[in-house]
């Protein structure tokens, strides 16, 4: 039988299959920090990828452009809304048309990096990955993504 | 097709067709249309660093058509030495005027002014991103003289990877489907990213060194600075500055037809003996600035509005 270091949540939201170690970048990319009970796990063991981070999330359903969000940090993830103990909805992350306040530009001369405003990127291609500055219009590979 | 109210940022917020309706506009305005169209209206000119020909162009631009400039020509300025952010710049002088224009050494700044800005924004260029109307005129030059702008051949030479006026009109071109031919040594080649982007939307392109290896006759040259001012590195400037020189005998062997464009300013890289010949457009290429940019001012202020080829003004 599978046991789990975390117990399980009756209503919530269950992010799974996160790489190892970004458990706590997700949940600041997501805006939970001190929004309600938080469960982590960190380094758990998994069959598809080896090693993998849990966080489930008491009484608060997700949506799916608040998911979306971590998609270039945990590209595989699943999340699962449970209401009354039971698994009602199931899903996958997929792209969003932009990412905002979520990338550091890494062009110096770019406004996002001189005033105090909100990055913002927009999907150039989907495959490989290739995000552009809606500012400068630079592109960044995914490879080269540094999360703010 | 409405540009009432509309900010005038990037040559990739346009489409093929919003492109032909300025330049189409323009045309009409060259002729004479939409006189004192701009009576009453307030332009600021908002130059944070230096500039001649765009500055001075808006500024007739907007007084050939009746209306009133305010605004700076340096960053030597008050609010902005007194450590003012460009947000707090744009929306206060933005209830000062009806369009602003606006060029600044930061590159998005322009984008950021049209997110805060209560009236029309037109980027005369942010640091080496964009700089549309600068491309709008280009593309007027050339159909002024060529109708069928998919049907052309067009090179470009000089400083590919810095240029932000070879980067717009490219994709600009790219837009008709133009043939392209980009030549210049490989530490200035156009970025790898830009080329994708041009071949996505439809035009061959090659890519040479020599200007000696073109094998086919291009209908237009466009020739640009290679610019100081975009190297980190002085001795790689060295190597490239002075690379390509344009001569009488030189536009022999491209082809007697060949049309030479120019940004402007130029340094060497076009022999002024060049300069009477019919080949030569890039004098003409400039003064278009002032119907490209009435035309603009014009549309996203409003005062200019055309229905199914009708006018009002």
């Amino acid at each position: 039988m599978k046991t789990y270091k975390v117990y399980s949540i009756s209503d919530g939201t269950v992010i799974d299959h996160i790489p190892s170690t970004r458990a706590l970048k997700v949940i600041e990319i997501l805006g939970l920090e001190n929004k309600g009970i938080l469960t982590i796990g960190i380094g758990f063991s998994s069959q598809k990828f080896g090693k993998k981070d849990i966080i489930k999330i008491e009484h608060k359903y997700l949506m799916k452009d608040e998911t979306d969000k971590i998609s270039l940090i945990a590209p595989q993830a699943t999340i699962n809304i449970i209401r009354e103990g039971k698994l009602v909805e199931k899903r996958k992350i997929e792209l969003p048309d932009e990412y905002r306040g979520i990338v550091r530009c890494p062009n110096p001369n770019c406004i996002t990096n001189r005033e105090d405003i909100e990055t913002c990127f927009t999907i150039r291609t989907k495959d490989p990955l290739v995000l552009r500055c809606r500012y400068c219009e630079r592109i960044l590979k995914s490879g080269d993504v540094e999360i703010i | 097709m409405d540009f009432k109210g509309r900010s005038i940022i990037s040559i990739r917020d346009m489409q093929k067709q919003d492109l032909l309706f300025i330049s189409e506009t323009a045309s009409r305005v060259k002729q004479g249309s939409f006189r004192d169209c701009l009576q009453g209206r307030v332009l600021s000119t908002l130059f944070f660093e230096p500039s001649t020909r765009t500055r001075l162009s808006f500024e007739s631009a907007m007084r050939y058509m009746g209306g009133d400039v305010v605004g700076f020509a340096t960053a030597d300025v008050s609010s902005v030495k007194k450590g003012e952010s460009l947000a707090d710049t744009i929306k206060t002088v933005s209830g000062y005027c009806d369009v602003i224009v606006i060029r600044h050494p930061v590159e998005g700044a322009a984008r950021l002014a049209s997110e805060v800005a209560d009236v029309p924004v037109i980027n005369a260029g942010d640091g080496a991103n964009q700089h549309p109307t600068q491309t709008f005129l280009d593309l007027f030059t050339m159909r002024e003289l060529f109708s069928d702008l998919s049907g052309i051949k067009v090179g470009f030479v000089g400083d590919l990877k810095y240029g932000r006026t070879v980067h717009s009109l490219s994709y600009a071109l790219s837009l008709f489907q133009t043939s392209l031919w980009f030549i210049s040594p490989e530490i200035l080649r156009t970025p790898d990213d830009l080329v994708d982007e041009i071949k996505e939307n439809g035009s061959r392109i090659r890519e040479l060194e020599e200007l000696e290896d073109i094998k086919e006759k291009l209908d237009v040259l466009y020739v640009t600075r290679i610019q100081k001012e975009r190297f980190g590195d002085m001795q790689e400037y060295e190597k490239v500055a002075g690379y390509y020189r344009i001569t009488e005998d030189v536009i022999q062997t491209l082809g007697s037809n060949i049309k030479i464009m120019h940004p402007l300013p130029r340094v060497d890289e076009i022999a002024p003996s060049v300069d009477s010949l019919d080949n030569a457009i890039y004098f003409r290429q400039a003064h278009n600035g002032i119907p490209v940019r009435q035309a603009v001012l014009g549309l996203v202020t409003g005062s200019i509005q055309q229905k199914n080829g009708g006018e009002s003004t």
